[in-house]
């Protein structure tokens, strides 16, 4: 038992600390690192469109590839991150970019939570001072004290 | 008797809302009206990318921006290994044949298989430039394939249909376009 539970251990901690995964393959990879790291950061923000939910650095699919070695191909050619970035949203929409540009069309994504938020807060702000302006209940008449005090005698010897 | 506050009340029409919204949407995509992973073009309104393709090797032809002015024009993205592609492809040939100036852009094809599957199913296309790089595509936004675009006599395209045009889509989107555009 000890023998297997040391061959999981291992497993699970060669997964964890091995790199992050990405799907760029070696003949995509420029010679100057500082580019090929600017194409990574860059590819990391743009989705791929075929699944949608990927950045075309993680995404096995062709046109990922096609867009990876775009990115490659321009900043080669001179181009600054927001030209290259400028240039793919361009063609294909804002909805390329992961994260989502700030305009009076997306206002309300970026500033919707907080404004949950916000308002959630004064919901509760305004309930609990609701709560504490409840009138206190009537007091008990006589009869009624003795019959609790009579009750919680009971327990006390039951 | 209950209190009707408002602070109750807003969220409860907010989520009543909400949830219509959401039932709208739901209610769309179940019958097909709507596919949430289609993306509305970023060229609509624009003038068609300036690009030249040379024609597929061993036909005449080629596709340039300028053969897109002038007229109303269909643009077809297509590849002969496309299954969707084989499946549109007697639409493509039926408007043609009515008259629709359709042209094509061959999409990451070997020239060979490219002549074998228009020979099989037919030609449509008036002109063909063949995008072996698939660069051209990407100057048109293009993600999935089939994809197809129209384009106005002025040069500017109007509409882009994600997938294989089905006979519903003929109906509903695609000849009310060109029969506008055509007046």
């Amino acid at each position: 038992m000890k023998a297997g539970a040391l061959v999981v251990l291992s497993i699970v901690a060669a997964a964890a600390l091995s790199g992050p995964v990405s799907a760029v393959e070696p003949d995509e990879i420029l010679a100057d690192p500082v580019l090929e790291a600017r194409a990574r950061d860059i590819s990391r923000n743009l989705r791929c469109l075929v699944c949608q939910n990927q950045s075309i650095d993680d995404s096995n699919a062709d046109l990922a590839r096609d867009l990876r070695i775009l990115v490659r191909d321009r900043l080669v050619a001179g181009e600054s991150n927001d030209q290259v970035i400028a240039f793919i949203a361009a063609r294909y929409g804002d909805f390329v970019l992961l994260r989502p540009p700030f305009k009076p069309t997306t206002w309300l994504l970026w500033l919707g939570p907080g404004i949950v938020f916000v308002l959630g807060a004064m919901a509760t702000f305004v309930w609990f001072r609701r709560r504490a302006g409840d009138p206190e209940p009537p007091p008990l008449s006589d009869a009624e004290e003795r019959a609790l005090g009579a009750l919680l005698d009971d327990d006390g010897r039951g | 008797m209950v209190n009707i506050r408002p602070a109750v009340v807003i969220p409860a029409i907010v989520f009543l809302a909400i949830t219509a919204v959401f039932g709208l949407y739901l209610y769309q995509i179940g019958s097909g009206q709507k596919n949430i992973s289609d993306l509305p073009s970023a060229l609509i309104d624009e003038q068609v990318p300036e690009f030249t393709l040379p024609p597929i090797e061993g036909m005449a032809g080629g596709l340039t921006a300028a053969d897109l002015r002038g007229g109303v024009a269909l643009v077809n993205v297509w590849a002969s290994w496309c299954p969707p592609c084989r499946v549109e492809h007697p639409i493509l040939m039926r408007l043609a044949r009515e008259g629709v100036a359709v042209y094509g852009i061959n999409f990451k094809d070997k020239p060979e298989d490219a002549k074998a599957f228009l020979a099989r199913f037919g030609n449509p296309y008036r002109k063909i430039g063949a995008d072996r790089s698939g660069r051209a595509a990407i100057e048109w936004g293009v993600y999935g394939y089939p994809e197809t675009f129209i384009v106005d006599r002025g040069g500017r395209i109007r509409y882009r249909h994600i997938g294989p045009i089905m006979p519903r889509d003929l109906e509903t989107t695609i000849t009310p376009i060109l029969n506008r555009l055509a007046k």
